[in-house]
Order: structure tokens, then C-alpha cells, then sequence
């Protein structure tokens, strides 16, 4: 097949000794992020985007996927021991995961993660590459009116529906969006929402937003509930070799949680909560001993962290083919492309062959050496959980504006970074999601861009929207994801409780 | 389900939630902000159709509407949980954190970078219950000039030089 032709020579790319190194460096630095409570990939790749002026792309993107593939692997390990999890995708994780290890097997809970992720994320990449090129050619068709519609369908999905309250995700979207109309206007040269600040004609910096948002926002929340109770650390134990009855309890998990991770990952709504929750309850359902789920099941650990790989390695595919993110990192991702002049899209596969095939083959490395960095080094990371919190917020803080001040050397910027966690601490507060902040930043413009131009071509009519087939089903998909649960459940309460229905 | 959700709603309609209200009201001044500076950019006749400003005007209308939506959530008692609501943020670490930042800004031009960062270093540390200063700051310093001389030499990116810094490069210089 052609695309194992493309493999061959991507990894011709990413083999070479300085590629290998990326990889090993965005792999470690993942890990060590993923680790760490409160550091994640979105933030890391935003403060490392500046080295996209001085390191070449395939290079860049090597480390960045380093990074995306490796907080997932170190996070699972901080779900497990700390029951903390950094991100939504790994509650579940956390839920048997850390029940496991107060049971004392601690050991085949981190061996069943490590390997479950090595297998999704292998089968995962496997997938973006014969995914890929499909998807391209369907993309090819795509006019700006379709592509304005599939924004439309992200936007939605991932503030509206994935979120536990879509009048709080929305809010984080168009402020996002907001954020990101701030600078001179491409096609007319107009100003908007500058204040009159020479600082903010080229816009506010994604870099300011997503550090302010995950490093400010997120020490400012730690430090206002400092004293409520700090989670312990469960020291190391069980052996790492799964016995027979784990390995037997966990392959099946693996690959029910990739088959479920990675389609739901790759569609361009985008999400790993959806995918670990079913893993979860599919996993109790299969199970022969189901009264283990909620004190330690194997397969309650497997499967989801199993679909939580799988989907991150599917989010790659709408980002690479249709330069549509669906996650923070991916947003980050795609900013990282438009500092190198390249847009992701369905001619990038054919532009830049060289970095899409050997980023992918460096994936299937990556989760190689992820393997072996979460297994038998996994003593060495699980010691980075126990730097005390004072000296890892103050750590972070630094860190913060270590990428800020290097944008432009101006206050200007540490101001509204510190102004921007500010806004991130309110939001972590107050139950707002903050990843629609970032998406609606970098996919705003772009939505904006297609907007502009399918309605130059329709000449302004406003329905080309409507009575394109494409545009038109993919408007009618977002409208159903929105409303549909909603209406469901008024016809099902309208059904079983006459009195509720009035109210 | 919904009978045990029923005890919860009388403590829930027992009052307006404040915060609430302020982050709703917070959101709705933003958006006359928005919908007042999208107003006041100048539109060529040209591009009067498609012009620069009517997805800033979507963007005013939905920040509006999302924010009125707020305020009634709001005023019905707000949407956080319970456990939530009652407990108080940490005001004294928070305090020390915005003087940590506040210093931050105002030393990292005339100081320099490692400077301005052990400060902050220290401040933040003592906003999350450290007392150990000199050690707080030994680290921090140690952590700030690695991070200046990573960023610095390894990717060739100024990150704030100040006297200390100019000071080690020509030493360095002349060794």
C-alpha cells in the first residue's frame, strides 16, 4: 500500500541521530511534564514554540508530538499514585488506578497503563497513517463554506457538548474568539480591539494566553485552596511484571478502549473524555468480576488509558489533514505550523511529505522509548512527585515568564499574561473549561478567514451555508450535537413526569 | 434521581450566589466592551458586505447573550456545588502571589531576569506556606539562571537581561 510506502521513508526521516534525539528529548520532557502536577503538553509546546525560529520543522514537530505522547504516559502514572488527575481524560484512570495502588499493586496498575498507551498509541499512529491520506481526499472537496461549517461543528462540540455546562463552554469559546480578533484585521489592514496599544497590532501572542490560562490560573487556584487537603503519595509497590491473569484481564481491554478512543478521536469534534467514560463502562460490563470496578479493576485502568492514547493519537488526523484542532495542544500545534508559513490542510501531506510521515514514524518510536522511559525508569519519575508544592508553583511561575518576556522583551506582555491567569483562575473557579479558550483563539481567525471568503464567492448571500449538501449536513450534525441531548431528555421528561414537564 | 435532587434546591433558592453574579456582570461589561470596539472600527465601502466587522459583532452578541444567560443561573443561586460555594479562598497566598507578580513586572526591565525571577521565586513559595526564605530563593536562583542561560545561549532568545547577567557574559568573556 502507498501508505506504507510513505512509513518507509518516514522513517528514513526520523531515524536519522539528531531526529532520534528529538524524539527522546519531547519524550522525557513529556513525561516529565505529564508527571508533574499542574504542567501539561499544551502549556510545555507553547512555551517551546519560540524554537520554531531557530530549529527546523520536522524537527520541531518531532518534539512537540514527543511531548503530546509523553504527558500522556506521565500523567496516568500521577493518576495512579496521586489520584490527582491533570487532565479530564484521566479521572477514570484515576478512579481504579489509584484504588489499585492502595491495594498494593501499584506496579500492575502503572504496567498495565504503560503498556496499554504503547499499544493504542501504536495502533493509533498505525491508524493516522491510512486514515490520513482518506480523509484528504474527501477534504479536497471541501470549499470554504464546508470548512467554515466543520469549524462551526468543532466549535460546538468541543465547548458545548464535552463540557459539563454548555453556556459555560460557549462563554470560553467566544472569549477565545475575542482573543483572537485583537490585532490588525489581514484582509483590510483595520485595527480592531488594540485600545490603541502599539503592543497588540500583531495580535495577543497564543503563548501569553495558554501559559496565563494553564501556569498563572492554575498556581493562583493551587495557592487559594492550599490547605484543603493535600493528596498523599502511594509509595511504589506490587511488581511491575503483571502476572498471567493481569495480562489475560488487560489485552482485551486495550484494544475494546483503541477501537473506541481513536475513531472518536480522529472525528473532528475531537475529545478524549467521551471515549475513556465508555471504555469505563464497557470495561465494567465485559468484566468476569465486575464487583472489583470502584476497588481496583485491571480493566478499568487498561481500557480507558488504552482509549485516552488512542484519541490523542486520533486528534492528529483532523489537525494534520483539515488544520482542524480539536484539543488545546493540537491548537497549540497548528499555531506552531503558522509560524513556519505552513497550513495544515489537505495539501499538506502532499507539501510536506518529509514532516507528516516522519513525525508520524517518529510517533511510532516515541512510543517505543515511552515504553521503556514509564516502565523501567518509572522509580525516577514517580521521586519528581515529591517536590514539595511551594517549590513547584514557584517553579512554574518562573517558567511562565520565561516564554512570555521572550516574545517581545516588554512588560506589556507579563502584564496581560498575569492579567490572563487572573481570568484563569476565575475560570478554574467558577467551572469553566478552559481548552475553548485556546481552540476558539487559534481556529477563530481561520473560521473567520473561510467565512469571509465563501461569502465573497456566494457573492454575500448568506444561505451558500445552507444549500451546499456538504456545508448544510455538517451545519445540521453541529445543530443535532447541541440540541439533540437536550431534546431527548425533554421528550423523555415529558414522557415519565407530566408535573416536570410544565415547568 | 430526581427525587434526591429535590432537598438540595432550598438551599440553592435561599439566595442570589454573589460570585456569580459579579463574574456574569464581569462578562457582560466585556461585552459591551467588545460590541463598543467593534462599533468604533472604521468600515471601507468596499468590503461593506463581508466586512472586518461582523464576526467581532457575532462575537459582542454571543459574549452579551451568554452572559445575560449567566446572570439568570446566577441569580437562581448560581451553578457551583455546594462544597464549592462555601469555601473561601486562601486570600494571604493569593495576596503573596500578586506581590510575587506585581514585583515581577516592575524589576524584570531594570534587574534583569534572574533577579526579578528569585523574588517572585521566593514570594510564590511563601504563598504556598514555605518559611524557609534563604532556601527558597538559593533554589530559585539556581532555577532562574539555568532557565536564563538554557533560553539564552542554548536558543538564542533574550529573555530579560539585566546587570547580573550582562555581568556573568563578559566574565565569561574573558575566561
Amino acid at each position: 500500500m502507498d501508505s506504507l510506502q510513505h512509513l518507509a521513508s518516514g522513517f528514513a526521516v526520523a531515524l536519522t541521530p539528531i531526529n532520534l534525539m528529538w524524539c527522546l528529548i519531547g519524550c522525557t520532557l513529556g513525561t516529565a511534564i505529564g508527571v508533574l502536577p499542574g504542567l501539561g503538553p499544551a502549556l510545555t509546546i507553547a512555551l517551546l514554540l519560540p524554537i520554531t525560529f531557530k530549529v527546523e520543522p520536522t524537527a520541531a514537530f518531532i518534539l512537540f508530538a514527543g511531548i503530546y505522547y509523553g504527558a500522556m504516559y506521565g500523567g496516568s502514572t500521577t493518576s495512579i499514585l496521586l489520584n490527582t488527575p491533570g487532565e479530564s481524560a484521566t479521572i477514570v484512570t484515576a478512579l481504579e488506578g489509584n484504588k489499585m495502588a492502595r491495594g498494593g499493586r501499584a506496579g500492575a496498575a502503572l504496567a498495565t497503563s504503560a503498556i496499554g498507551s504503547f499499544v493504542a498509541g501504536t495502533i493509533g499512529t498505525l491508524g493516522i497513517a491510512f486514515v490520513a491520506p482518506v480523509v484528504v481526499d474527501i477534504a479536497l472537496k471541501f470549499g470554504p463554506a464546508d470548512y467554515f461549517s466543520l469549524m462551526i461543528l468543532a466549535f460546538v462540540t468541543v465547548s458545548a457538548v464535552l463540557g459539563s455546562s454548555a453556556v459555560r463552554g460557549l462563554s470560553a469559546l467566544f472569549f477565545g474568539i475575542w482573543l483572537g480578533l485583537i490585532g490588525v484585521d489581514l484582509q483590510t489592514g483595520q485595527a480592531r480591539f488594540t485600545f490603541g496599544l502599539q503592543e497588540l497590532l500583531d495580535g495577543v501572542n497564543v503563548i501569553v494566553v495558554a501559559v496565563g490560562l494553564f501556569a498563572v490560573g492554575e498556581t493562583l487556584y493551587m495557592a487559594s485552596r492550599r490547605l484543603s487537603g493535600g493528596d498523599e503519595i502511594i509509595p511504589l509497590r506490587g511488581s511491575l511484571w503483571m502476572t498471567k491473569e493481569e495480562w489475560s484481564r488487560s489485552w482485551k481491554p486495550w484494544l475494546r478502549g483503541t477501537a473506541l478512543g481513536f475513531p472518536i478521536g480522529a472525528m473532528p469534534a475531537g475529545g478524549a473524555e467521551i471515549p475513556t467514560f465508555l471504555s469505563y463502562f464497557i470495561e465494567k460490563k465485559f468484566s468476569k468480576k465486575p464487583e472489583e470496578f470502584g476497588h481496583g479493576a485491571i480493566e478499568g485502568v487498561a481500557g480507558p488509558e488504552a482509549a485516552n492514547n488512542a484519541s490523542a493519537a486520533g486528534v492528529l488526523v483532523p489537525m494534520l489533514t483539515l488544520g482542524l484542532p480539536t484539543s488545546a495542544t493540537a491548537a497549540i500545534m497548528l499555531s506552531a505550523f503558522q509560524s513556519y508559513g505552513i497550513n495544515p490542510g489537505p495539501m499538506l501531506l502532499t507539501t510536506q511529505p518529509q514532516l507528516v510521515w516522519g513525525l508520524i514514524a517518529s510517533l511510532l518510536i516515541g512510543n517505543v522509548m515511552l515504553l521503556a522511559l514509564n516502565l523501567p525508569m518509572i522509580a525516577i519519575w514517580v521521586k519528581m512527585l515529591q517536590i514539595p508544592a511551594p517549590i513547584l508553583y514557584a517553579g512554574i511561575l518562573v517558567f511562565a515568564t520565561i516564554g512570555t518576556y521572550g516574545i517581545s522583551q516588554s512588560p506589556i506582555d507579563l502584564i496581560l499574561l498575569y492579567l490572563i491567569g487572573a481570568v484563569g483562575y476565575l475560570m478554574r473557579r467558577y467551572d469553566f473549561p478552559t481548552a475553548p479558550v485556546i481552540i476558539g483563539m487559534i481556529l477563530g481567525p481561520l473560521a473567520e478567514q473561510n467565512f469571509r471568503q465563501a461569502m465573497t464567492i456566494s457573492a454575500g448571500d448568506w444561505t451558500v451555508f445552507f444549500t451546499r449538501p456538504l456545508s448544510a449536513s455538517i451545519l445540521l450534525l453541529a445543530f443535532i450535537a447541541v440540541a439533540g441531548p437536550k431534546l431527548y431528555e425533554l421528550a423523555k421528561a415529558r414522557k415519565s413526569d407530566p408535573a416536570l414537564a410544565k415547568s | 434521581m430526581l427525587e434526591t435532587n429535590v432537598p438540595a434546591h432550598p438551599s440553592r433558592m435561599g439566595g442570589a450566589a454573589r460570585g456569580e453574579i459579579a463574574l456574569a456582570l464581569g462578562m457582560l461589561c466585556l461585552s459591551s466592551v467588545v460590541l463598543w470596539q467593534t462599533l468604533e472600527i472604521p468600515v471601507s465601502p468596499i468590503y461593506a458586505r463581508v466586512g472586518p466587522t461582523i464576526i467581532p459583532m457575532i462575537t459582542a452578541c454571543g459574549l452579551g447573550a451568554l452572559s445575560l444567560l449567566l446572570l439568570v443561573s446566577a441569580v437562581r443561586g448560581g451553578w457551583q456545588t455546594d462544597e464549592e460555594k462555601e469555601y473561601t479562598p486562601d486570600r494571604v497566598a493569593l495576596s503573596w502571589l500578586v506581590v510575587g507578580m506585581l514585583a515581577n513586572i516592575l524589576l524584570i526591565e531594570p534587574a534583569g531576569f534572574t533577579v526579578a525571577s528569585v523574588i517572585m521565586f521566593t514570594l510564590a513559595a511563601r504563598a504556598f506556606g514555605s518559611l524557609r526564605i534563604a532556601r527558597d530563593a538559593a533554589i530559585g536562583f539556581a532555577f532562574s539562571l539555568s532557565a536564563y542561560i538554557g533560553f539564552a545561549r542554548a536558543l538564542g532568545i533574550n529573555i530579560g537581561a539585566g546587570p547580573l547577567e550582562r555581568g556573568l557574559e563578559s566574565l565569561f568573556k574573558l575566561i
